[in-house]
């Protein structure tokens, strides 16, 4: 941590050194759970709020009711809005464009954010897409490669 | 100006590693206090979260991201932070979203998840201290309580041993209270052999890291009475804060915190508090601050806390002012703000004669909760009535 | 009062042996830190082996650390006045814990040491050193050890230890 020399005021540089640890929580880890060992997408109903909510969720968050019912959804569904990404989170150029999807599964009413994989010019809102699982899961977001277009 | 009141009240476990998100903690907690007072999400105008800094939940924005889980959908929302004191502060802005009227109910929802923070919570706080003045010095959080107890020690010629019995007594009390993350029966003998940390703190005088939630649902006059028939009464709010200059100022007394007091007790029309107060939860993050606090809150004479301690005065069973009959922090658990707010869960079940194996007997009917925060900087107070 | 609701505990080995699915995440906050006038010029004085505070002519006060207004009076403040860098300890610990909670054999010896020339009661936070931690009593004098000129960098750490007055 130095003074940035050569001006009458400076500037005292420094780093504020937190690592963050976040456990899934009770539905996430059901719903990681369902992820890594059979590949499925997990969701919660609401039949009150006509409301199922993807991942899954111990309550609504419209009626505060708490829900039990868990519902699979997917594997395929309709992209609701997509973006090409060209830059990383520094600003640098990224060594190829990136599509970031939210897809709502059929099943949903909530929508499903991920990577959009292939070719990036044929996205489009109202394509039919596919949840693509990766080939080795660990209970994570990330068991998810992406959202294919179907 | 609408009367407001405190009508129902939730808590989670509080514990040192939970296994469910913030947003989960929050709604526990929430929808327990919305059971209680037999209220539905629907019936609630606003809702104010209060929450500690987001470095320890590790999500920025903290606020936001507590919003479903404190039933913020779709409502009017206000997170409120001042460090440690927020569990109280929260309370203080739902009182002012009601007796403005322009809200006729609040859901007040405090929670913390301090585990998400790596290698250790306490790691968050290194950033309290100015970073070009003091931080390359390599200070911790316990020095600046270390250096307060110290000065207080120093300038009243108060004993370690005075001190160690505010831990005794708290996680005894804390036995009674089924949140509770730290309740034990131990001797002040047992509490100094504990590993000094930051002479003179010894390590059973400090509250630990929690996760917990805690909520609280308040309604103006005409809808409290129509929700129960004992509505636990907000009399008097008060907040001060001091200068970050904390090492400008005499650190053996809380001046903010009796300027908080004096504006609650005003507002609830008390003159003389240590006799008019039947029941106090002071904020103690460490053994020594109750008793600083007391002091602060003119419940005990400069200095003066640590004989009265001792004497039996604050004691739960039998005292004349019992202070912390929850087991505070140091017996429940410390997941910041809720810890604040869990003060005042405990103020509405013990004027209502709901709590259980820590009721003060005697049919108390005022009562003064009071949170602390930052860099020793922080007083919110609230005394509530029935 | 009902039941309290869920807050289910897990342990560090519950972590350990990967029973409950979790994230990590390290965000690379870096900051520069504008000292603004008053601050820039106490670290600059203190690369030239100087203790540096500023006065509020209404309040009557000299304090340290100098900034550019009282926050009292709110008046932007006045003169700027050199310490001699001696004090008197106001109050001390002896920490055995470093920030990430690792134990020290010898106690790290923060102070809030009042400075001599500032008004009654104001000072910075430092270090204690050069002492027996048995020895150290609020009330002590002490006075500011620098380091050598060339290893000054304009920082708080530009005075190493603050070490009793002989």
């Amino acid at each position: 941590m130095r003074v940035s020399s050569g001006q009458p005021w400076t500037a005292w540089r420094g780093n504020i050194p937190v690592t963050s640890l976040y456990t899934a929580g009770l539905a996430g880890q059901d719903f990681l759970e369902a992820l890594k060992s059979r590949g499925e997408i997990t969701g919660s109903k609401c039949a009150k709020c006509r409301q199922v909510y993807v991942p899954a969720s111990i309550f609504c968050e419209r009626c505060f009711g708490e829900l039990k019912e868990r519902v699979r959804v997917g594997p395929e569904g309709e992209v609701v809005t997509f973006t090409v990404c060209h830059l990383d989170l520094d600003g640098r150029e990224l060594a190829r464009p990136q599509v970031a999807a939210a897809v709502r599964l059929d099943g949903a009413t909530s929508v499903l954010v991920h990577r959009g994989l292939g070719d990036v010019a044929k996205w489009k809102i109202g394509a039919r897409a596919r949840v693509r699982l990766a080939a080795k899961r660990r209970g994570s977001i990330l068991d998810i490669e992406g959202f294919e277009l179907a | 100006m609408s009367r407001v009141a405190i009508v129902g009240a939730g808590i989670t476990k509080f514990v040192r590693r939970a296994k469910e998100t913030a947003p989960e903690l929050s709604w526990a907690a929430a929808k327990a206090a919305l059971d209680s007072a037999g209220m539905t999400l629907d019936q609630i105008d606003c809702v104010i979260h209060g929450t500690a800094p987001d470095a320890f939940d590790g999500v920025h924005m903290k606020g936001e991201y507590l919003a479903s889980g404190s039933g913020g959908w779709g409502k009017p929302y206000t997170r409120c932070y001042v460090g440690g004191g927020t569990g109280v502060f929260a309370p203080i802005h739902a009182w002012m979203h009601l007796a403005s009227g322009k809200f006729k109910t609040a859901l007040v929802v405090c929670e913390e998840k301090m585990s998400s923070c790596q290698p250790h919570p306490q790691g968050a706080f290194i950033t309290i201290f100015d970073h070009t003045t003091e931080r390359a010095l390599g200070p911790n959080l316990l020095w600046i309580f270390a250096l307060e107890q110290q000065r207080y020690m120093a300038v009243h010629g108060i004993t370690n041993e005075e001190i160690a019995l505010v831990s005794v007594k708290n996680k005894r009390n804390a036995m009674g209270h089924p949140s509770a993350q730290l309740g034990a029966e131990l001797t002040v003998k047992e509490v100094l052999a504990s590993e000094v940390m930051a002479h003179p703190v010894h390590r059973l005088m400090v509250s630990p890291t929690s996760d917990g939630a805690a909520a609280v649902v308040m309604a103006v006059e005409s809808v409290a009475k129509k929700v129960t028939r004992n509505p636990v009464w907000v009399e008097g709010v008060g907040w001060a804060l001091d200068t970050a200059f904390w090492t400008n100022r005499d650190l053996y007394y809380p001046r903010y915190v009796e300027v908080a007091a004096r504006m609650a007790y005003k507002m609830a029309g008390i003159r003389e508090p240590a006799k008019e107060i039947h029941i106090a939860e002071p904020y103690d993050p460490f053994a020594y601050k109750e008793l600083h606090h007391l002091e602060g809150l003119l419940l005990a004479p400069k200095g003066k806390a640590p004989k009265l301690l001792a004497d039996g005065h604050f004691n739960r069973d039998g005292g004349r002012l019992p202070s912390c009959p929850s087991g505070g922090l140091l017996g429940v658990g410390n997941p910041i703000s809720a810890a604040g707010m869990m003060k005042i869960c405990e103020l509405f079940w013990q004027l209502r004669g709901e709590a259980g194996p820590r009721q003060v007997k005697g049919k108390p009917r005022k009562a003064v909760a009071q949170a602390w925060g930052d860099l020793m900087q922080v007083g919110t107070v609230v005394v509530c009535g029935v | 009062m009902m039941e309290p609701r869920l807050g289910t505990p897990l342990s560090s080995e519950d972590f350990e042996q990967g029973k409950v699915f979790t994230e990590s995440y390290a965000p690379k906050a870096e900051y520069a830190w504008d000292t603004g006038p008053s601050i820039g010029r106490y670290l600059a004085e203190l690369k030239e082996g100087r203790l540096v505070g500023r006065t509020c002519r209404a309040c009557k006060r000299t304090f340290i650390p100098p900034r550019s207004f009282c926050e009292l009076c709110f008046r932007p403040a006045d003169d700027w006045v050199v310490f001699p860098g001696t004090g008197k300890v106001n109050t001390f610990s002896l920490c055995y814990i470093t920030w990430d909670m690792r134990k020290l054999k010898d106690p790290q010896i923060p102070a809030v040491i009042e400075i001599d020339g500032a008004s009654e009661g104001h000072g910075i936070l430092h270090l204690l050193g050069n002492v027996d931690p048995k020895q150290v009593k609020v009330g002590m004098r002490v006075r500011a050890v620098w380091k050598p000129a060339p290893e000054r960098a304009g920082a708080i750490t530009d005075i190493l230890h603050w070490e009793p007055m002989p």
